[in-house]
């Protein structure tokens, strides 16, 4: 939160509209997110100077009120209203919250010029009842009359509630550097505040010794003063720490916090006298201990950083300070902190702990030097101002602090042709001294040092680029598409098969889902039928997404339960995704699942049911567009968590792809058709081009046989003998008719021959020749008898 | 014999009015016109007479088979049609009674919104790549400019599986890290790389810990920030509509500098203001910017030769912004009631 009253000690905004302000700081880059304006106009402290009865009302006043240059009448209802009270004065044309506006009028037949205020009227205090009883506002009589009532509530303050990016949370959260912000805008300077106090003789290096054993602590400054009287803020600290968001404590804790929003450096005031002679910076022992300003004992460990009196820690470094140096109503002498410690152990310690605090916040965002060392001074300047204290001379000091400027030489044509702009050297010349960066121009490049306070500036030509393109306003670039070769774009690797299979199944009215990578154990421990070890995060964030996927199926079985407790009856899913196994082996799968009509007409009884061959069906014809016809298989093997009796294995090349079948009835009662395979070996294997074949201008012959054969035999088995036995005459073989259990044991099971060859017209001699010889070993092979003999 | 003729041109005349079906006109067709049909006995008696009778008796018996086909042809063709008719009639069917259910299968909304996006960049020039989900910290963080002991990287953001050295990727921009390094630093790079990506955030109506980003990167010479705003253009108005305007806004990534976050002018209320926009008449959509010059030469690009930019797009918010999805996991649920609506084509 900033308070523009503040940011107006050092940039000149007298002339500005804040609400305009706000939009051009946000299109620069700084998000304001909100404007708090409570201002009210027409509002002054006023004085009842006569307060008589309402001739027409029992408990109205006619009150005449002196608002400073003027008298005016009022009507009043307060039961306090009386002569000699000051009070808040809204004059015509005020408008009060809630948009109620202040007219003049007359009530009850007398006229009234305004309205006399009880705060909550104001938003100021909340509307209750109690509030409501107190009546009208009465103002201390110090309040000059015809004075602004703003500036006596505290609502002159405009408010800016940012949000920033990250980068710029370290500049623009304290009002100096966000004062300098404003200032590259409006084209204005800054005006640092007074860090100006007088010094004693008495020097605190005689006071005090740091040794600092650590390399996570490049900065540390230390001052003394003396005398100090703990008492309350001056109400402009006050004001504005409320107005920041702070609470006000006293005049020492607060000119602390005042400083830390001034410059963006934390201090921390130690009781000099409990703290003793010697400081010693240091990481903390393992399991050492303290007990902080919260009074809650804090565990630590090696990593953080502790300040120690030499034997025990009184404070975590930027993080909190210990009970025993706390500054109390009898402290007298305080040694001041201004210092920097390593962002990411701070940050690190104060997540550990808990303990994220405007301070730490601060710290762990990294600070600038150079602010270090005025803060210290500032404070001694406030603390002598505020807290009569008397400043020690000299400062005690750790300084391995890394110093080196940040420069940077470019060209205005290379922030041109980053940007797309087309400045000219006055124009860059400009912009460098509206954001205050020091630069020197050397032939026809610039030289810049970046301004330590800008901690985000990198010392590259993009950066420069960044601070001038936002000045110059980025919604003023004009549109330009670049100027590269034409080309045509690519799928790569396996995305353009992965887009293939799923239009592909999208047609074949698969409905795609995405599910989660991350799942439960349970969910993991099935479907395991590749044998792969899962992958169990380390430090998961809950326990149902703890296991990387090795199979996508329990994921659809999730989505099929979710759609059936909706009443969702056809239920047909596929999904490809990427899965991992322990060693981080990938593997794109496919999985689908069906469940439910496929197709259906009640009226005409068309039913298709998802069944182990319609989705064997799928699969085929998914297989066949993929190019891989006759080059795939479906081998019978039982498989985990599918039905033993309605499992197979899908085959590419007599290698083993994935599974198929129906879902355990163990696991799922109804009947849940699934499959899955790899998606890596499709899109590793090659495939042929297409080729024109002409259709054959000679007739085929087709001959139909049915053979008795005990169940056990799979139709695939005969058919590949009949295969065998075709003499290359033999075109195609497919069954067209299945009678199970026809007799004991037995299944009767049809097959249609189709005998063609592309050259000549078969002789039905030649034809018979060979399907008596098919008969023959079909009959052998497996005790086959013909069922029409 | 010019009576006999006569006579029998009104006799068939007679029994071809009488005639009630397709099968007794096709009868006496044949009775007259057929080999021993009288129009034929007829033709016998030609020789008997001289050939001045002849001429004039060939002559109307000539006429007499016309004539005597044609009202046979015609009648033929009236039974036919009136036979045809009845079968229509017969068949006729309630074509108000349902057709077969065929199903169209529906791809996710997520894919969906990604296949259009891929569309605009795949004709710009751009390809689409895929990349592991399981990362090394270098390629996620390290060689994008972020260091270790970033705050972009704490512990509560990154799913990290070994130590800080293997991750899920928290970005897809390790995908164009990988592009650009096997691009070598000598050739231009285009491409986008929508995938999934991993962050620990528990689950609810705005966050997911798996989500999908669509980033892309150009690097090729002399690409500028205002090259940027162009495509964005491009594509704004093909996902939102041809009235759809870009806004860039100065931000903040590790990996690009100048950094811009991008604004699409409002869609539902055209700017003038609405819940959908909280009353500023722009949606946030994207974070792009220029090529960090540390990413550029990590992967081997000179920056003072090369230039580029990079943008990403959130998958959910432009699918939630487009379609008025308001939950995340509404991507993830995939509750089918829900999303059969998207078994069409869009308009275009």
């Amino acid at each position: 939160m900033i308070s523009l009253n503040w940011v107006r000690d050092y940039v000149d905004i007298e002339k500005e509209d804040l609400h305009e302000l706000a939009v051009k700081i946000t299109k620069a880059g700084v998000n304001v997110e909100a404007v708090l304006d409570k201002h009210i106009s027409h509002l002054v402290i006023g004085k009842i100077v006569e307060c008589l009865p309402h001739s027409n009302s029992d408990h109205l006043h006619v009150c005449q009120v002196d608002v400073g240059s003027e008298v005016v009448q009022i009507v009043c209802g307060a039961p306090n209203a009386r002569v000699g009270i000051k009070v808040i004065v809204a004059l015509p044309g005020a408008v009060l919250p809630g948009n109620f506006e202040i007219k003049a009028g007359s009530i009850r037949g007398e006229e009234s010029n305004g309205m006399l205020c009880a705060l909550f009227e104001l938003g100021v205090e909340e509307k209750t009842e109690e509030n409501y009883a107190k009546g009208i506002h009465e103002v201390e009589e110090s309040i000059e009359v015809g004075s602004d009532a703003n500036v006596y509530l505290g609502t002159e303050d405009v408010l800016y509630e940012l949000d920033v990016h990250k980068h710029r949370n370290n500049d623009c959260y304290y009002h100096i550097g966000f004062a300098y912000e404003i200032a590259c805008i409006l084209n204005k300077k800054v005006t640092l505040p007074d860090i100006g106090h007088k010094e004693i003789l008495e020097n605190v290096n005689d006071f005090i010794h740091i040794s600092v054993e650590t390399d996570k602590c490049p900065y540390y400054l230390a001052k003394c003063v003396r005398n100090v009287v703990i008492k309350e803020s001056p109400a402009f600290i006050k004001k504005r720490l409320i107005s920041a968001g702070m609470r006000p404590i006293n005049n020492v804790v607060d000119i602390s916090n005042y400083v830390m929003l001034e410059f963006g450096q934390p201090l921390h005031f130690f009781d000099k006298d409990a703290l003793g002679d010697t400081i010693v910076v240091r990481n903390a022992k393992n399991d050492e201990r303290i007990e902080t300003l919260d009074h809650v004992e804090r565990v630590l460990n090696e990593k953080d950083l502790v300040i120690t009196d030499g034997s025990q820690p009184v404070c975590i470094a930027g993080v909190m300070g210990g009970l025993t140096t706390e500054v109390e109503n009898t402290t007298k002498t305080i040694l001041i902190e201004s210092a920097i410690f390593d962002a990411v152990s701070i940050r690190n310690t104060a997540s550990r702990l808990n303990l994220k605090s405007e301070a730490s916040i601060r710290y762990g965002k990294g600070l600038n030097y150079e602010y270090t060392k005025m803060a210290i001074e500032r404070a001694c300047h406030l603390l002598e101002q505020y807290a009569d204290a008397s400043v020690l001379c000299g400062v005690v000091q750790h300084d391995k602090v890394e110093k080196d400027e940040k420069v940077v030489t470019f060209t205005t044509e290379e922030v041109n042709s980053l940007l797309g702009i087309t400045l000219t050297n006055l124009d860059v010349k400009t912009e460098l001294q509206r954001l205050d960066f020091p630069y020197e121009e050397k032939e026809n490049s610039f030289v810049v040092t970046i301004p330590r306070r800008r901690l985000d500036i990198d010392a590259n030509v993009n950066d420069i680029a960044e601070e001038i393109g936002r000045l110059y306003g980025y919604h003023n670039l004009v549109s330009t598409l670049p100027r590269v070769l034409i080309r045509r774009g690519e799928y790569k690797g396996d995305v353009k098969i992965r887009k293939e299979i799923s239009k592909m199944l999208r047609s074949l009215g698969l409905n795609e889902c995405k599910t989660y990578t991350l799942t439960s154990p349970e969910m993991a421990s099935h479907f395991c039928y590749d044998e792969k070890e899962s992958m169990v995060l380390p430090n998961p964030m809950s326990v149902d997404k703890s296991v990387i996927r090795t199979s996508i199926l329990p994921s659809l079985l999730n989505v099929y339960d979710y759609n059936k407790a909706r009443n969702v009856k056809d239920i047909f899913l596929y999904e490809i995704g990427k899965t991992y196994d322990k060693e981080y082996n990938e593997e794109a799968k496919v999985a689908l699942l069906i469940k439910g009509n496929y197709m259906v007409n009640e009226w005409q009884q068309v039913f298709v049911k998802a069944d182990f061959y319609l989705l064997k069906g799928l699969v085929s014809s998914l297989l066949d567009y993929l190019g891989f016809k006759n080059r795939y298989s479906f081998v019978k093997e039982e498989i985990l968590d599918l039905h033993p009796g309605m499992s197979a294995a899908i085959l590419l090349d007599r290698q083993k792809i994935g599974v198929i079948g129906r879902v355990h009835p163990s696991l799922k009662k109804e009947e849940v058709y699934v499959c899955e395979f790899s998606m890596k070996v499709l899109y590793d294997a090659k495939i042929k081009p297409i080729k024109f074949k002409e259709a054959s201008k000679y007739p085929e012959i087709v001959k139909d046989v049915a053979f008795v054969v005990s169940n056990e035999i799979d139709s695939e088995m005969i058919k590949n003998v009949i295969r065998r036995n075709g003499k290359r005459i033999l075109d195609d073989v497919e069954v067209f008719d299945l009678y199970p259990n026809i007799s004991l044991g037995k299944k009767s099971i049809a097959y249609k021959l189709v005998f063609k060859d592309s050259t000549r017209t078969l002789e039905e001699e030649e034809v018979m020749g060979v399907f008596y010889g098919i008969i023959e070993a079909v009959t052998k092979e497996f005790g086959a008898e013909l069922r029409d003999k | 014999m010019k009576e006999k003729v006569e006579n029998l041109l009104n006799e068939a005349k007679e029994k071809l009015n009488n005639a009630n079906s397709l099968k007794e006109v096709m009868d006496l067709k044949v009775l007259y016109l057929g080999k021993k049909g009288p129009v034929n006995e007829l033709t016998t008696h030609l020789k008997e007479l001289s050939s001045e009778e002849k001429k004039e008796f060939g002559k109307s018996l000539n006429n007499l088979k016309t004539t005597l086909s044609s009202l046979f042809e015609e009648k033929i063709k009236y039974y036919e049609e009136k036979e045809l008719n009845e079968k229509l009639t017969s068949e006729q069917i309630d074509i108000t009674l349902p057709g077969v259910h065929v199903p169209i299968g529906v791809p996710n909304i997520l894919e969906k919104l990604i296949e259009e996006v891929e569309e605009v960049f795949l004709s710009m020039g751009y390809d689409v790549v895929d990349g592991p989900e399981i990362e090394e910290d270098k390629f996620n963080f390290e060689l994008l400019n972020i260091p270790k002991g970033h705050p972009a990287r704490d512990a509560q953001d990154t799913f990290y599986l070994e130590g800080e050295e293997i991750l899920l990727r928290s970005q897809t921009s390790p995908v164009q890290i990988r592009t650009m390094l096997e691009n070598g630093g000598t050739t231009p790079v285009r491409m986008i790389c929508p995938g999934k990506t991993y962050r620990r955030d528990a689950d609810d109506a705005t966050h997911s810990h798996q989500f999908m980003q669509i980033e892309g990167l150009l690097v090729d010479k002399n690409i500028s920030l205002s090259d940027l705003k162009g495509t964005f253009d491009v594509i704004v108005k093909k996902l939102f509509g041809e009235s759809c305007e870009t806004r860039f806004r100065p931000s903040y990534y590790q990996f690009t500098e100048p950094s811009v976050e991008t604004d699409i002018s409002c869609f539902v209320c055209k700017g003038k203001g609405c819940s959908l926009c909280k009353n500023t008449g722009w949606i946030t959509v994207s974070g792009a910017g220029m090529v960090h010059p540390n990413v550029l030469r990590n992967c081997g690009y000179d920056p003072s030769v090369w230039s580029g930019f990079a943008f990403g797009f959130g998958a959910e918010r432009l699918a939630m912004l487009k379609y008025g999805i308001t939950d995340i996991r509404t991507f993830y649920q995939m509750d089918l009631r829900e999303i059969e609506a998207f078994n069409r084509k869009d308009v275009d």
